[in-house]
């Protein structure tokens, strides 16, 4: 009858702590910044899902640590045994079988929401090299076919800043972005890796020098986000940022009309800092990697 | 009891005490002796890096970059990564294992004597030569720890000895002694076993410390080669990882992870081991699923050595790499998981006595599951893709480090304080070290998962004035991290010099370690003991210690 209650007792706890778990996992929709691409929900839902999971394991397992400093406490001085239990055989199957049954089912999750995103396409990725040979061979990984987009934009990053090339030669340092069309980013860093990370797309990938390397995105929510750098790239790494602008098509084309006749431009930040004096408490003076010298004169105009 | 006088009685006593100090600073061949070595040398360098992190966070407490220029920031997050990982976590697990390996077998010392002492002697050089790189007129190394070419290659014109150059010797150093160092901690436990000590008679320690040390063996080889390959790059012109002289950078990323993803675990797992057994000992039981514990550690190996690429997930992976090792990284949780419910069935329905070891085990292993949960997370593609290189891995990774491993480590210190010293330490400072410590890094490390999320980028020195909030939250958190550490060296010194003389079990624990002396004698043993009892039998009323209340008062 004792261990009836006690089952009993497990059972609405259990049930206590599902619902507790489905509640935070559904707050964690709050956690993320905006959702500002078709891909950015479902990354979310994935988040949610597992925040669900982990939250009903840790509440779980604390909830018995707790519970045990609370209710287990030996006497001072009392070394006698607290149970001769030292196993249990299926309590044992039980909690192995269960946690492979559940990353199983998450890395089912993880694979279904990838495929949906279809954001990426590697062209060049397998980078084969033989020592007889002067140039390096490439060969294209199955299955990397670059996406079908409605527009490319070439991207280049550089120590210490990125630059947008779009279909009508304009070159910009912001990135403009039409919503809800596909657009193809087609990525060269000239120096070192880089990585490419606007936090409210949800998508993030390196940049190699000599390798080309598309990100097709898809803009739902017009506004204006930040891209940043996610690698470490060197000493003004914190300054590698550039504005995003997503907005309609017809904007879109109204600013590329813009931009061919007028060229915008923005103060480099990095520039900015590598010719004043540095205002910190300690000062290191050790090497950087300079800003080059036409992005000095650039940033010298008024 | 006998174990109040055991020095009297050891050998090595006659030149005690005015000799005694002088050996730890000896070429010693004695386990103990090394032990103590690697877990002094690893503790002044934790203080190194632990005031190289609250420069970090005092940076970091404002969005500008006002405290230190740049390049000294760079040069600062690299060095506290690699002092924490290479010459503070790893050489103290090296040391505690030294210490514990040989006394929990039976054995009279390591298998190879000389070879454990030149093992450790490598590193004090090692380590102070990576410091000596802050004397450079440019400095240390500057490309974090993970040293990607081809910023790593990205020197000083006209300066053959740069920081990042004596950051790889260091390093390679540092590594062909763990090398070593593995190689005999394997043959010790194959080979030095007393009689009866089956490996189902071993603790779960050993276990752990022989599942790391076969990580060491299998991957570590993979970073040193790396390490050198770079050097040749840095210094001799060769092009292995230069992208532009068609070398491949990310050649360079999956022989750096092929070993340092499974250098989480070989930190991890002696702390694995240390819960396995500061648990049942204050809680009065067997360690539950015994067995279960023991195979998880050989699991653990075996999935971690597949698991590299899930910190590759962005680096123009191919799809099929990226689902391959998605499910290989969440795999980890199962042997990972077996080992937290073993902990908690443990602690179940027993009678627990909350020392300061049982505090630190029962919170690092509370803290693992937060850790642990993250790291599934971060298998998943989808979600790691927008939290890599955010501050969600650096929350993630420093649950793992410092709440689940450093936690682990103090918790051993304090376990076998009275063993390896003969001295008890003081309860009180002890308990006030726990909570500062528990408080502090979970008011540090927490706020970094939420800015993480939120999308603020690791290793940047100043951010969006947005994020200010959760980073005051964690430098604060940081300096409190900071502070205390005083009680715990306080109480360290202070119970060397003035501690109560330590019985030979104050515990009532298990384990062969518990049956010779605190310290132990020269050769480990009187006699080389035989075994006839399972681990932790705790609960087995034919061997558990059951002694008269005022035990301890009667030995104090």
């Amino acid at each position: 009858m004792v261990r009836f209650w006690e089952y009993l007792l497990i059972a609405g706890l259990i049930a206590v702590l599902l619902v507790v778990s489905h509640w935070i996992g559904q707050q964690a929709y709050a956690w993320m910044p905006l959702e500002a691409t078709a891909e950015a929900q479902k990354v979310d839902d994935l988040f949610s899902f597992l925040v669900s999971i982990g939250a009903f394991i840790i509440l779980g397992l604390v909830a018995m640590m707790v519970y045990s400093i609370l209710f287990f406490r030996a006497p001072k001085y009392d070394y006698s045994e607290g149970h001769p239990s030292r196993g249990d055989l299926k309590l044992e199957i039980l909690w192995t079988a269960i946690p492979t049954l559940l990353v199983l089912w998450i890395a089912f999750q993880g694979f279904n929401i990838y495929q949906q995103l279809d954001v990426l396409g590697l062209r060049q990725i397998v980078h084969l090299h033989t020592p007889l040979e002067s140039q390096p061979a490439y060969a294209i990984a199955t299955g990397e076919k670059p996406k079908p987009a409605a527009e490319t934009i070439e991207v280049f990053v550089k120590q210490w800043d990125w630059s947008f090339r779009y279909p009508n030669n304009v070159t910009s340092n912001e990135l403009h972005l039409p919503v809800n069309l596909r657009t193809r980013l087609n990525m060269h860093a000239k120096d070192v890796l880089h990585s490419f990370y606007v936090p409210e797309f949800r998508l993030q990938q390196y940049i190699v020098p000599g390798r080309d390397i598309d990100l097709v995105v898809t803009p739902t929510r017009t506004g204006k986000y930040k891209l940043k750098d996610a690698l470490f790239s060197g000493t003004y790494f914190a300054l590698m940022d550039a504005n995003v602008q997503v907005e309609s098509l017809e904007q879109y084309n109204q600013w590329l009309t813009t931009a061919e006749q007028e060229p915008t431009t923005i103060k480099n930040q990095a520039v900015a800092e590598y010719t004043q004096p540095p205002k910190t408490l300690f000062k290191s003076g050790w090497y950087t990697v300079a800003p080059n010298q036409t992005a000095i004169a650039q940033n010298a105009v008024p | 009891m006998e174990s109040i006088t055991r020095d009297q009685d050891s050998p090595t006593s006659q030149n005690e005490p005015e000799n005694k100090w002088r050996r730890y600073f000896s070429f010693s061949t004695d386990h103990k002796v090394i032990g103590v070595q690697y877990m002094v040398m690893s503790f002044l360098f934790f203080l190194v890096g632990g005031l190289l992190a609250m420069l970090i966070r005092a940076e970091l407490i404002t969005p500008a970059s006002n405290v230190v220029d740049r390049p000294l920031y760079n040069g600062l997050f690299t060095l506290h990564g690699t002092i924490m990982i290479f010459l503070w976590i790893i050489p103290f697990n090296a040391g505690i294992s030294n210490y514990l390996v040989p006394l929990m077998l039976g054995a009279r010392d390591m298998a190879f004597p000389l070879l454990n002492a030149i093992s450790f002697w490598m590193i004090p050089p090692g380590g102070i030569l990576l410091l000596s790189s802050f004397l450079l007129p440019n400095g240390t190394a500057q490309s974090g720890w993970w040293s990607y070419p081809p910023i790593s290659l990205q020197i000083p014109p006209g300066q053959p000895i740069n920081g990042e150059f004596i950051w790889i010797v260091s390093l390679v150093i540092i590594g062909i002694s763990s090398i070593i160092g593995a190689v005999n901690f394997v043959t010790t436990i194959f080979w030095m076993r007393a009689p009866g000590m089956t490996f189902f008679r071993m603790p779960v320690f050993v276990w752990s410390v022989l599942s790391a040390q076969l990580l060491q063996l299998v991957n570590l080889p993979s970073l040193t080669g790396a390490l050198i390959l770079l050097l040749f790059d840095l210094s001799l012109g060769t092009q292995f990882f230069k992208p532009l002289e068609n070398g491949d950078p990310i050649i360079y990323q999956h022989l750096f992870w092929f070993y340092s993803h499974p250098a989480v675990y070989i930190m991890a797992l002696p702390a694995f081991g240390i819960f396995a057994e500061v648990l049942p000992a204050f809680s009065r039981n067997p360690l539950f699923g015994y067995r279960s514990l023991a195979v998880a550690s050989l699991g653990i190996v075996v999935v971690s050595i597949f698991v590299w690429v899930h910190h590759m997930f962005t680096s123009a992976t191919p799809s099929w790499m990226r689902m391959l090792f998605m499910v290989t990284s969440m795999l980890v949780a199962v042997p990972t998981g077996v080992k937290a419910f073993g902990w908690t069935a443990t602690i179940w329905k027993s009678k627990l006595h909350l020392e300061t070891p049982m505090l630190f085990a029962m919170g690092g292993a509370a803290m693992f599951l937060l850790g642990g949960v993250t790291g599934v997370m971060l298998a998943a593609v989808p979600f790691d893709i927008h939290v890599h290189n955010t501050y969600f891995i650096v929350g993630h990774f420093h649950y793992i480090v410092f709440n689940t491993i450093t936690m682990a480590i103090f918790a051993a210190i304090y376990f076998w304080f009275p063993k390896i010293t003969g001295r008890m330490y003081a309860e009180g400072w002890g308990k006030l070290h726990f909570w500062l410590t528990f408080i502090g890094a979970n008011l540090t490390f927490f706020p970094m998962l939420p800015l993480g999320l939120q999308g603020m980028v690791r290793r940047i020195s100043s951010y969006d004035p947005r994020y200010q909030g959760w980073n005051v939250v964690a430098s604060l958190g940081g300096f409190l991290l900071g502070v205390s550490i005083l009680p715990f060296i306080a109480n360290i010194v202070g119970s060397l010099l003035y501690g109560t003389r330590a019985v030979n079990n104050p515990w009532h624990a298990t384990g062969l370690e518990w049956t010779t002396t605190s310290p132990p004698p020269q050769d480990n043993f009187e006699q080389i003991p035989v075994v006839k009892r399972p681990p932790y039998d705790y609960g087995d009323p034919k061997y558990s210690v059951i002694e008269p209340p005022d035990y301890h008062q009667q030995e104090n």
